[in-house]
């Protein structure tokens, strides 16, 4: 059987799967469909400084093969997380990363300085590239100056691993990835979710009550697998994908175009179930092509 | 409570009038104990304008028969789709999902709804039957060709009916029937699900009336397991998951701000 081991930043993966936040809750949501610890990873629902109470509803639109939402960082806040949830989750037996996201440059090195000293968090994926917030979130992330100013402030009260999560919705991907890689990031993760909007031509209103939100799914794959392959071109740090990864086949493609680990999102939605059976695919997959170690097929896109 | 995803098999698929249907699905494995109030997410079929799974209230259980009833009102191609399932076909499900309603020990019991908003109010009245209450039932359709099972719910509790356009039983919606002009209210406990305007209404009938009132809000959902946040409604509370601390909510404790 092929080796699915990752190691990226000194980390060690089981397996390169691994779910996305926002996704999959703190992974005890899904404690009734499998073990979590059969993941590489969880990247946990969004941590901010403080109680976040998110956006009016309704805060999704079903678009054609995927989704839009603006739930704007819902969460009880870094105390809550780390007095409440932490103690649930940290001895499952996947690694455990915090998306950490704020408003403010101070807001984002508070939290992750709170999250610094949790022993069973080993990595934080800073989150600039959320669409659904007023301040913050995606500002930062799309303009490479301010990218490189909030990964550099957290970086220097981070030890521990930092991944930078980046916004799809720039001009060029790679000015963005090289910005964080300058202000310290180990690892990237891309790409957040595109800006899109929905209309009710019935009602001749908005879907969702901020007009525009982030869209997911199947339907934004094409251009996730694209902005992996350039970055994965122009940066020597590892990437960590995500897209509308619906089964084992997309987390194949986008491992061939570049990333080394994989972020199951929406599909967790749809088929609680998704992600190990993704793990089990990718398993089959390398058996099949005779491939020893999943870490062959990063970036090993055949392009002649 | 433990869920669970698995195909079911459909066993019936009866349509009531031309908008609504019943689907009789049977269990792979034997079901757990469902309460009246909680719900599935089915998983339509793969096509790129179905993606989500959509939620729907379990209308019966049947343990003996290890099959469990919808009743779904055809809005667009997810629910055509069920519409044209045959027996034998699959249907994934996720179940059983969210809260339920609270159940009385004793006392009389008015079980108010609006269209496919029925759909828990059948497996309640067969639950509080089963807890020694016959409750009162209060249906509401939009004419006298989409009254339907009005005998089912016999079964269970007595049955007063309205409709929009009065073709059939008083005419107006379920808080214009003459039950609702009593004072006080003969009911310890009222019950509702329908479209949010109607449970609005209701609830706010309740409460000028002092009785204890609960509600199954239906708010559009992507996981129904309490991950996405996207099915959430303002409460005493702030934003909760309709998919998991409801979808059943004492009435006075929600702002219904989001939900007209």
């Amino acid at each position: 059987m092929a080796d699915l081991n990752i190691n990226i930043a000194g980390m060690q993966f089981k397996n390169p799967v691994t779910t996305a936040s926002g996704c999959f809750g703190y992974g005890e949501e899904f404690k009734d469909f499998y073990d979590p610890g059969l993941l590489g990873g969880i990247f946990v629902k969004a941590v901010t400084g403080s109680n976040r109470e998110g956006n009016k509803y309704p805060r999704m639109a079903e678009t054609p093969s995927g989704m839009l939402n603006s739930v704007g960082l819902q969460n009880k806040g870094v105390d809550n997380f780390c007095k409440v949830i932490y103690p649930k989750i940290k001895d499952f037996n996947a690694q455990i990363i915090v998306n950490v996201s704020g408003s403010t440059i101070e807001e984002y090195v508070k939290v992750a300085e709170r999250i610094n000293e949790l022993e069973g968090i080993p990595a934080i994926e800073l989150n600039i590239s959320c669409p659904n917030v007023k301040e913050g979130g995606m500002a930062f992330g799309v303009v490479p100056a301010t990218a490189t100013e909030v990964t550099r402030a957290v970086r220097d009260v981070y030890k521990k691993v930092l991944m930078v999560k980046l916004s799809p919705n720039v001009t060029s991907i790679t000015e963005i990835a090289k910005a964080v890689v300058d202000g310290g990031a180990d690892v990237l993760t891309l790409i957040n979710t595109l800006l899109g909007m929905a209309i009710n031509a019935e009602t001749q209103r908005p879907v969702i009550s901020t007009v525009t939100g982030g869209l997911s799914g199947p339907a934004i794959k094409p251009v996730a697998l694209r902005m992996v392959w350039q970055v994965f071109k122009a940066v020597k740090i590892p990437i960590v994908g995500i897209g509308g990864i619906m089964n084992a086949a997309a987390a194949i493609e986008f491992m061939l175009a570049g990333s080394s680990m994989i972020q199951v999102g929406t599909a967790n939605f749809i088929d609680p179930m998704a992600a190990p059976k993704i793990v089990e695919g990718i398993s089959e997959y390398l058996d099949r092509h005779n491939i020893a170690s999943a870490r062959d097929i990063i970036g090993a896109l055949k392009v002649c | 409570m433990k869920k669970f995803a698995l195909d079911f098999k459909v066993v019936g698929n009866k349509r009531l009038n031309t908008r609504h249907f019943v689907l009789e699905l049977q269990a792979p494995v034997p079901l757990p104990e469902i309460l009246p109030g909680q719900f599935v997410q089915v998983l339509v079929h793969n096509s790129p304008s179905t993606f989500l799974r959509r939620p729907f209230s379990i209308h019966f259980v049947d343990y003996a028969k290890n099959t469990l009833k919808l009743l779904v009102q055809t809005k667009g191609e997810g629910t055509r789709h069920m519409g044209m399932l045959k027996t034998g076909d699959n249907l994934n499900m996720v179940y059983p999902l969210g809260n339920s309603f609270s159940v009385p020990s004793s006392g009389k019991v008015l079980l108010a709804g609006g269209g496919a908003g029925v759909a828990p109010l059948m497996f309640m009245g067969d639950f509080l039957n089963r807890k020694n209450i016959r409750p009162d039932f209060l249906v509401g359709f939009r004419s006298a060709d989409e009254v339907s099972q009005i005998d089912e719910y016999s079964k269970f509790g007595k049955v007063f009916l309205c409709t929009d356009d009065g073709s059939m039983g008083e005419k107006g919606f379920v808080t214009q029937h003459p039950l609702f002009r009593q004072n006080p209210l003969p009911y310890d406990r009222i019950y509702c699900c329908g479209p949010d305007a109607m449970m609005h209404a209701v609830a706010k009938l309740a409460a000028e009336k002092g009785v204890p009132c609960e509600v199954s809000l239906e708010n559009y959902m992507a996981c129904g397991y309490g991950v996405c946040l996207c099915c959430i409604t303002q409460t005493d509370k702030g934003n909760e998951r309709v998919c998991v601390e409801g979808p059943v909510f004492d009435a006075s404790r929600l702002k219904w701000q989001s939900n007209g």
